[in-house]
């Protein structure tokens, strides 16, 4: 604990520092500093709005995830734009319910934002507890099966890497 | 020869994120009810901004000779941040029980 009071998000330390030299464009001696003093601060003094630290696994398989979501959202894309030029009575939008078997918040987060993200489905509520969330989809005619594949493709990985 | 190439990389990009982008405007416009035409802004337009801000940083890169990332930052918070606006919205389109086409199945709050 009594590393954690001085660095209590390493992760999100390393995330900032990373978004400020991004920011600035620039990999100089200045940048570095500032970054890095910025990147151990902020996590300090907003400590008490984020009590739990997300705990990631496998780095790896977090990086993985991203890769995957980024081409299912170029897929899901693909499919959308091909839904809203085609025949709108073709279409079958439903409301889902999705059990979910997921107990960190911030693990909730990244499968609700994931499923919001690629292929015509948005999330629209978390139940209470987290576990289920409502989706709305844009064309689905087998709720089942689409359950079935986000549960597959999304959740057991964000399981996991984040439980 | 190399700028040609790079010209056309950028091009491309630009092209397919005018692409994405009008088709997501055209799904705004054109759906039937108001959540099916929420799916619009959440995909179409983070490839839309996706593509044009690669396009960006692939010819700023080569205009100044170094590496221009900080346009992968637009790319990283509108991933952030879409599907929480999204989520926001359909909540509160929800609440005030906004009409869905008769088409939609299933409303699991009614049973």
């Amino acid at each position: 604990m009594a590393a954690r009071s001085w660095l209590p998000h390493p992760n999100l330390t390393l995330f900032l520092f990373i978004v400020w030299v991004l920011l600035m464009n620039t990999l100089s001696v200045g940048v570095v500093l500032l970054g890095a003093l910025l990147a151990w601060w902020l996590p300090s003094i907003t400590r008490a709005f984020w009590p739990e630290v997300p705990h990631v696994n496998s780095g790896w398989k977090l990086f993985r995830f991203m890769l995957l979501v980024l081409g299912d959202i170029v897929h899901a894309n693909m499919v959308a734009f091909r839904l809203i030029l085609g025949p709108t009575r073709k279409l079958h939008p439903a409301w889902i319910e999705m059990p979910i078997d997921l107990d960190d918040p911030f693990a909730v987060t990244v499968l609700a934002s994931t499923i919001s993200l690629t292929p015509g489905t948005v999330t629209v509520e978390v139940g209470r507890g987290h576990h289920k969330l409502l989706i709305h989809a844009l064309n689905a005619e087998d709720p089942d099966a689409l359950v079935a594949h986000l549960k597959a493709r999304y959740e057991t990985r964000i399981k996991e890497i984040f439980e | 020869m190399m700028a040609t190439v790079i010209e056309f990389i950028v091009a491309a990009l630009l092209l397919a994120g005018a692409a994405f982008a009008l088709v997501g405007s055209i799904g705004l416009a054109r759906l039937p009810d108001f959540f099916q035409r929420l799916h619009g802004p959440t995909k179409a337009t983070t490839l839309g901004v996706g593509c044009t801000v690669l396009a960006s940083a692939f010819y700023f890169s080569w205009l100044e000779g170094g590496i221009s990332l900080h346009e992968l930052l637009i790319v990283m918070f509108l991933f952030i941040t879409a599907p929480v606006s999204a989520h926001t919205v359909a909540r509160a389109a929800l609440h005030r029980h906004v009409k869905t086409s008769s088409r939609t199945r299933g409303e699991p709050w009614k049973h």
